[in-house]
């Protein structure tokens, strides 16, 4: 399909004012989250609240644009390949963490309190679980969407 | 204490609109509404008069923490609860999807009439 | 602070009862996203701005999958008799919750003084034992990173039974004629 042709098309989607805006918003919402994510153990936020903020953008783009528009931009078979990657790292961050003693260990050197390069494997865990929990919010709302339309489409 | 019974009058309403209601969506919504009410319980035991937030900057340090923030402990239980709360309500609404798409109605008492 | 804490109850409370009550589906829908965010309200008040954040954005993704399914198809509500006995048999349940509870609340602590035994160790060694300043990511991801794992697994399972729910078997010639159409359309 023509991507940029999808872009300006009329009849996909919703008016050109929201597809401008959302253009924008886009990119502050994925910097937005990305902040939450990488900041999880100097201020309030985590793992959790950043990577719902990353699907929620995707989620914007399908709204405003089709459904093909944000399959292009993340595929299915992409989704969940980031699910399985982010779900695979939080449990081998824990494994090699035996090494040290015990399942889960912070074997990374803790660094100065307060600097952003600190807190051992607390950053790394953060990151795993925002992709899992980002792609797996996605895909689930690609499911929503794609199976629900059949119902009034056909004539049972 | 009277903080705590409105919280649990919230769980009673939630329940009823789970129990006694026929639309598959109200009891959805009657679900959503004691997953909220329970939240706020295991806050609002951890909460410490005059609290701040347990948090360290360069003003507080550990020892001013432990001695005023409120407790950490109850708010890591409700982080993974709320999540845990978004992926069953997903599972939820894709089986009533289903449903509506099989018997093409959302009441619960003529799906159990007609059965298949 | 304390009248603040009752006004904001007071008012999920009756946003609860409009959900609960009201015929119109899109309209239920709305009034349980304004408890979320009065609940979101109630948690940054409470000293838990982590739980508030994640409350907000939890609410509004919730608050888009309830719309989808409650548009997707007629929104109207049952308008029929009232079913007496699931009625009666709620009402009866509720009156054995309060019940129950009021007899429990003479035990619990009372509000605003928390038995905090295991968690003064934490909040005074977060820093040095971890190195994180924030002690609600150092309790989730290092002293019980083990209940952080169970919950990435029970989202995972709960993702995958949903697509196991929603798959279709069709033939491919039906599946083909539904994949240029909007979410919104």
């Amino acid at each position: 399909m023509d991507f940029e042709k999808q872009i300006s098309d009329e009849s996909l989607g919703m008016t050109v004012v929201v597809k401008t805006i959302s253009r924008m918003a886009m990119s502050f919402i994925l910097l937005f989250g990305f902040y939450i994510v990488l900041y999880g153990h100097l201020t309030p936020g985590g793992g959790f609240a950043g990577g719902v903020i990353l699907a929620i953008a995707y989620v914007l783009l399908m709204l405003a644009f089709s459904k093909d528009v944000a399959l292009a931009k993340l595929s299915n078979f992409w989704a969940s390949m980031w699910d399985n990657l982010g779900a695979l790292s939080f449990i081998v961050i824990g494994f090699v963490g035996l090494s040290g003693g015990y399942f889960f260990y912070n074997f990374v050197s803790h660094g100065t309190p307060g600097k952003l390069l600190s807190a051992g494997i607390i950053p790394l865990c953060n990151i795993s679980i925002a992709v899992k929990v980002g792609a797996a919010l996605y895909a689930i709302f690609i499911g929503l969407s794609i199976y629900g339309r059949l119902v009034t489409e056909e004539e049972k | 204490m009277s903080l705590y019974v409105m919280d649990i009058a919230l769980m009673g309403m939630g329940m009823y609109a789970l129990l006694a209601k026929r639309h598959i969506i109200k009891k959805i919504i009657g679900l959503v509404i004691m997953e909220y009410s329970i939240n706020l319980f295991l806050i609002l035991v951890g909460y410490k008069a005059d609290g701040i937030a347990p948090i360290q900057d360069s003003q507080i340090n550990a020892a001013t923490l432990a001695a005023r923030a409120v407790d950490p402990l109850p708010q890591a239980l409700v982080l993974t609860s709320i999540v845990i709360g978004l992926g069953t309500l997903a599972l939820m609404a894709s089986l009533a999807i289903k449903l509506y798409e099989k018997y093409k109605t959302f009441d619960m008492s003529e799906i159990n009439r007609l059965r298949g | 602070m304390l009248a603040l804490f009752h006004v904001l109850l007071f008012f999920m409370i009756v946003g609860s009862i409009v959900a609960i009550e009201i015929k119109n589906m899109l309209s239920a829908v709305i009034a349980v996203g304004a408890v979320g965010f009065g609940v979101s309200l109630l948690f940054l008040f409470l000293g838990a701005p982590d739980i508030a954040i994640t409350q907000v954005i939890v609410e509004v993704l919730s608050l888009i999958i309830l719309i989808r399914t409650t548009t997707f198809a007629d929104n109207r509500a049952i308008e029929a008799k009232i079913d007496n006995f699931a009625t009666v048999t709620g009402l009866i349940f509720i009156g054995f919750l309060i019940m129950a509870a009021l007899w429990a609340f003479q035990d619990i602590t009372p509000f605003g003084e928390p038995i905090m035994r295991v968690s003064r160790r934490y909040l005074a060694n977060t820093a040095a034992e971890t190195g994180a300043v924030n002690a609600v990511a150092g309790v989730i991801l290092d002293y019980r990173a083990y209940d952080t794992l169970g919950e990435a697994m029970v989202l995972f399972t709960s993702i995958l039974g949903a697509f196991v729910i929603l798959r279709r078997q069709g033939k491919k010639k039906e599946r083909n004629e539904t994949e240029e159409f909007g979410i919104m359309q």
